[in-house]
């Protein structure tokens, strides 16, 4: 009996267990997916519909990243993870990327071990609130219970913002995404602070989204970016020019509809960007074709923008500082040559 | 001998050697283990470049914890927000193990009643209480508290002083007096002297048999001297009423609703073991011990205070502790419904820091440090009572 | 002397009405005495004020089948937010054209678990049984084989991974927990400090530390690139945690066999292993069967506890319904509907052990 007790447990732990030796490339390319870890709760950035189908920004940045690896938007598997499991996830590699609204700091990229390549979204922190408290700025927070998110940037900023304008405050801490929002809108608390993109996407999600609004203050600068481990530069860059690809692409005015047919194009940069002239995905070590399979599969940046939290969405964000740069916003690919 | 004894049995069957080859085995494998373990997780730390030691007690912690028994602010350093957080799982566990053994000992006695009704009740409270997970029952009083209490504008307010909103409960406190102190510490003395009039009417009893009203007498020193020195104050009256200001109350002192969700679940499901405890130790001492109790002429709750409870608090008092000991770990579920508790703070501070070594360490080691003080104390305990057995 | 006996027949005196018969019981149950009368009356009239309103809640006003903006509308239960999304909270992730495949392991593991209860299947072939079906439903779970699509473990969820942690936790804590008895019980010193420490450092922190542990800190102890799936580290987690409480239980089992039985072993010359197998275990085992019993179900009930680590089991799927705007505010019905599911788990399994406790008494 005990003996096979033991055969079971043997077998079990050889039918979970994963061994990964090599660069995160080879692995993903041994296993035939991608695992990436994200958010699972903030509709428009990563949530299951109906369906139990992945959705929003982040899952598309995923996607974009298996396209461009095995030429299949579909081979990523998505692991949602809490704010605490995150970072211990992609340290310990059981994700290969993590695309969960991960704000870019200097402890992060240090002690933590991390690399956050290129930006996906530019964000900023604010505070939504009911319409019936009557507040129209941060500054009459005063005595406020806020909901935050414990671990994140989020809860270090606020104690910084009401402490910088002498406020007193009184945080709610719950760790997960949809206890912290059923909080605020039972009127656990008074105001619930977050990225402004996950505010309107909470506020989207509202029982009723016309009763809150979120106050005009932005206090905090956060640049959300995937990460990836330190140490294996092949698998930064491919993640790194995937988004960036993303963004050259809008640039270039490459969308998933008219991709073939840019494949015609005479203009040297789209030539060597979808891979007619080769070199690039070689670089890369990819295939030459994986910017087109990007585009063509998940869109670029513009598209992907639109459909998960653009203006005709739920969430209806205005692309601002997410804007190409040359329409004023801060996306800028690096040169693809 | 020793060479007659070899030639008999051959050296792998001498039971003493195999014990002492098993054993060297069982440490190579163990250290093996041990070394392997740590040369990975050391490899892993610097392969990641993660940062390792204690040293982050000493920064400055960036982080708010909602509730505190001493002043904090996010300008402190982990290591306060952690002890906040000790703080924090000390005073639920406290005031859960009050009520436990309050509700418990209510139900345990209940469930023995002759009482068909009451003795029913007790026993569908504690089959449905043991049988739910004492983490739903905290998400089911959380949700329930916030859900179905109004806001602050429209809290409940069934007598002067008290507000019920889903802020928490609110209630009026006698203003900070210069009296208090005085009262704490006339408390004090009265216990002690309590204590000392009963080990003295204890032994006049046992020398004279002449009977002292000890219970009475007592219960009037512990009320009575804070009462005098009170009324030697001049009777403050003054009370700190809560009233609603900006968002929230202000004055009075508040139980969060995350604190008192914690705590309702964590005695109403701890208070169905214990009421099992109780009835098992009633139920141990055997009915003629009541009933040659009764024969000698002794008032019922002499029969209980002299016979019964010191025979049942030797069977009682092991499993209690155990309750109570589980309580205190139980306490720790707090995180998930957003109490700052010791886990809570130490999540939190693992999340920022990024050492989730050393946070789960210290979370270990803190619980440890309560069960191991608790286990001593029981220790102490058992000789005591078993010294006073015969 | 024939005056003295009557011919009438005598009038057979029945008992006084209030002594017996549905009176007679009231009084003696209900009011023999003041106190015990006072206390009846208050708890009718607790009853009286509690029960009525509870049931116009939960079945008179409740609603069944309507969607959540009715159900605001209306005084009553809204045990519709458990009816609409019944499927998601019994199998959480897990693909919507696939979820017969955790049905049909759900049924097979009530069908074995049905036949083990009866002691007289317990013989070779119920192993057989189990080794199939545990086969089976795994092979149902994770696809892969005969066409079915692979569904990965990380969309497991509600209650067939509630199911899963506990069936495995119990059935693998059980025999760790054992040896970990007999290990404090050794007269080797290393192994019995060993199980010592070991025990006592499990049992004085809670369950939830050791979860973080796995689900943060392990994945550091393995060397570089070995990953192992995070239910699986949860469940050694719980088997870690279940084990010493296990081998407390039956170190007192150990300690209730009289000297003479290790001896009686000793003088027909079986072996360690001989002896623990044929004489101490199986009576020491049957003494702790209760307490057994009622730590498995503690184990049961804590598996519930994985959701802090964001496990999707059966608490975590319906919270998850819960945080649907549609749905949001009924936390009450969702939390009653699991709740009494993990009740009939766990008095199922009460139930159990009070009857093999009885079937078990050779009365010695």
């Amino acid at each position: 009996m005990k003996s096979l007790k033991i055969c079971i447990v043997i077998a079990a732990v050889l039918a979970f267990a994963g061994v990964s030796l090599a660069g995160t490339l080879d692995d993903v390319r041994a296993k035939g997916f991608i695992q990436a870890g994200v958010n699972g709760g903030v509709f428009g950035f990563s949530m299951p519909n109906d369906k139990g189908l992945w959705e929003g920004l982040d899952v598309d940045t995923a996607r974009a990243i298996a396209a461009a690896v095995f030429g299949d938007a579909g081979k990523v598997k998505f692991m949602p993870l809490t704010a605490v499991q995150r970072l211990p996830a992609l340290q310990s590699k059981e994700i290969d990327v993590l695309c969960r609204n991960t704000t870019q700091t200097l402890t992060r990229e240090t002690t933590n071990g991390l690399n956050f390549v290129a930006v996906n979204y530019y964000d900023g922190q604010g505070f939504l609130v009911p319409k019936k408290l009557g507040v129209n700025s941060a500054k009459q927070l005063d005595g406020a219970t806020v909901c935050v998110l414990p671990g994140t940037t989020t809860e270090l900023n606020a104690a910084d913002f009401f402490r910088g304008s002498g406020l007193q405050w009184k945080p709610v801490v719950i760790e997960n995404t949809a206890e912290l929002n059923k909080a605020f809108f039972a009127g656990r608390c008074d105001c619930l602070t977050s990225d402004v993109s996950q505010l309107a996407a909470q506020r989207s999600v509202a029982p009723n989204p016309g009763d809150y609004i979120i106050l005009p203050e932005v206090i905090s600068k956060e640049p959300l970016a995937p990460v990836v481990r330190h140490g294996d530069d092949q698998w930064f860059d491919i993640v790194n020019f995937t988004v960036m690809a993303l963004i050259e692409a809008e640039e270039l005015g490459i969308t998933s509809k008219n991709v073939d047919k840019m494949l015609k194009s005479e203009l040297p940069q789209i030539k060597r960007f979808l891979g007619v002239t080769p070199g690039l995905g070689k670089a890369l070590g990819l295939d030459d074709k994986w910017a087109y399979n990007i585009i063509k599969q998940v869109g670029n940046y513009g598209e992907i923008f639109e459909r998960s939290v653009g203006p005709n969405t739920k969430l209806g964000l205005e692309r601002g500082l997410n804007g190409l740069w040359t329409n004023g916003g801060l996306m800028y690919a690096a040169p693809f040559r | 001998m020793e060479a007659v004894a070899s030639e008999k049995i051959p050296f792998w069957l001498n039971p003493k050697i195999r014990g002492i080859f098993y054993q060297a085995g069982v440490i190579c494998c163990f250290a093996f283990l041990a070394w392997y373990l740590v040369s990975n997780t050391l490899h892993n730390l610097e392969k990641q470049s993660i940062a390792t030691g204690f040293s982050f007690l000493n920064k400055e912690s960036a982080f708010e914890v909602g509730e505190s028994l001493i002043s904090y602010s996010s300008a402190d350093t982990y290591g306060r927000a952690l002890i906040v957080g000790a703080l924090n799982t000390l005073k639920v566990s406290f005031f859960g193990i009050l009520l436990t053994l309050l509700l418990g000992t209510l139900v345990g006695l209940s469930r023995l009643s002759s009482n068909w009704l009451v003795s029913r009740l007790a026993a569908l409270y504690t089959e449905v209480m043991q049988n739910i997970p004492v983490l739903l029952q905290l998400f089911f009083w959380y949700a329930v508290f916030y859900e179905m209490l109004p806001s602050p504008r429209g809290a409940l307010n069934p007598v002067n002083g008290l507000f019920l909103c889903n802020r928490g409960v609110i209630f009026a406190v006698p203003e900070a007096h210069a009296a208090h102190k005085f009262m704490l510490l006339s408390l004090g003395i009265a216990l002690a002297a309590a204590f000392f009039l009963r080990n003295w009417a204890k032994k006049r009893q046992a020398t004279t048999g002449k009977h002292f009203p000890i219970f009475w007498v007592s219960a009037g020193i512990i009320a009575g001297l804070p009462v005098m020195v009170w009324l030697f104050f001049g009777a403050p009256m003054n009370m700190d009423m809560p009233a609603l200001k900006g968002f929230n109350y202000k004055g009075g002192a508040t139980l969060s609703p995350e604190f008192i969700a914690l705590l309702l679940g964590l005695v109403l499901y701890t208070a169905a073991f214990v009421a099992e405890v109780v009835r098992a130790g009633v139920q141990s001492v055997s009915r003629g011990q009541t009933e040659a109790a009764r024969s000698i002429g002794l008032r019922s709750g002499q029969v209980l205070n002299l016979v019964i409870l010191p025979q049942a608090l030797r069977v009682i008092v092991p499993p209690l502790t155990s309750q109570m000991l589980n309580l205190t770990k139980n306490s720790s579920l707090a995180v998930a419904i957003g109490f700052p508790d010791f886990v809570s703070v130490a999540n939190t501070t693992i999340n920022q820091t990024g050492q989730s070594i050393e946070g789960v360490a210290l979370i270990m080691m803190v619980y440890l440090m309560f069960s191991l003080s608790t286990s001593a104390f029981m220790n102490w305990y058992n000789k005591k009572t078993k010294l006073i057995e015969r | 002397m024939s005056e003295i006996i009557s011919n009438t027949k005598l009038q057979t005196l029945k008992p006084p009405v209030t002594n017996i018969g549905v009176l007679g019981w009231i009084k003696a149950n209900l009011f023999n005495g003041w106190f015990s009368s006072i206390l009846t009356l208050l708890t009718i009239l607790l009853l009286w004020n509690t029960v009525p309103p509870l049931f116009r809640w939960a079945f008179l006003n409740s609603a069944w089948t309507a969607g959540g903006s009715v159900c605001r509308e209306i005084d009553g239960a809204c045990w519709s937010v458990v009816v609409n999304n019944i499927r998601f909270i019994i199998f959480g992730f897990f693909p919507y054209d696939h979820q017969w495949r955790p049905l049909i392991a759900m049924l097979i593991l009530f069908g074995l678990l049905g036949f083990s209860r009866n002691r007289n299947f317990w013989r070779r072939e119920l192993v057989y049984a189990w080794m199939i079906g545990l086969v089976t439903m795994g092979i149902l779970m994770r696809g892969g084989f005969f066409g079915l699509e692979t569904v990965e473990s990380t969309s497991w969820g509600g209650l067939p991974l509630t199911l899963l942690l506990s069936v495995f936790a119990l059935a693998l804590a059980y025999p760790l927990g054992v040896v970990l008895a007999l290990g404090r019980q050794s007269r080797l010193p290393v192994i019995k400090s060993l199980c010592v420490v070991y025990i006592e450092l499990i049992r004085g922190v809670p369950l939830i530390s050791l979860l973080f542990m796995g689900s943060i800190i392990f994945p550091l102890f393995l060397p570089e690139g070995v990953t192992i799936n995070t239910i699986l580290r949860a469940l050694v987690a719980m088997i870690l945690f279940t084990a010493a409480y296990i081998a407390e239980v039956v170190r007192g089992g150990l300690q209730g066999m009289s000297t003479g039985q290790y001896e009686a072993a000793d003088s027909l010359g079986l072996n360690y292993y001989l002896t623990m197998r044929l004489i101490i275990l199986p009576q020491a085992l049957k003494i702790v069967i209760p307490p057994t019993v009622s730590i498995l179900i503690s184990a049961f009930k804590d598996t519930s506890l994985v959701v802090i680590i964001s496990l999707y089991d059966l608490l975590k799927s319906s919270q998850t319904v819960l945080s649907n705007p549609e749905w949001m505010g009924f936390s009450r019905e969702v939390y009653i509907v699991v709740a009494i599911l993990y009740f009939l788990g766990c008095f199922s399994m009460s139930n159990f052990s009070r009857k093999l406790e009885k079937d078990l008494d050779t009365g010695y």
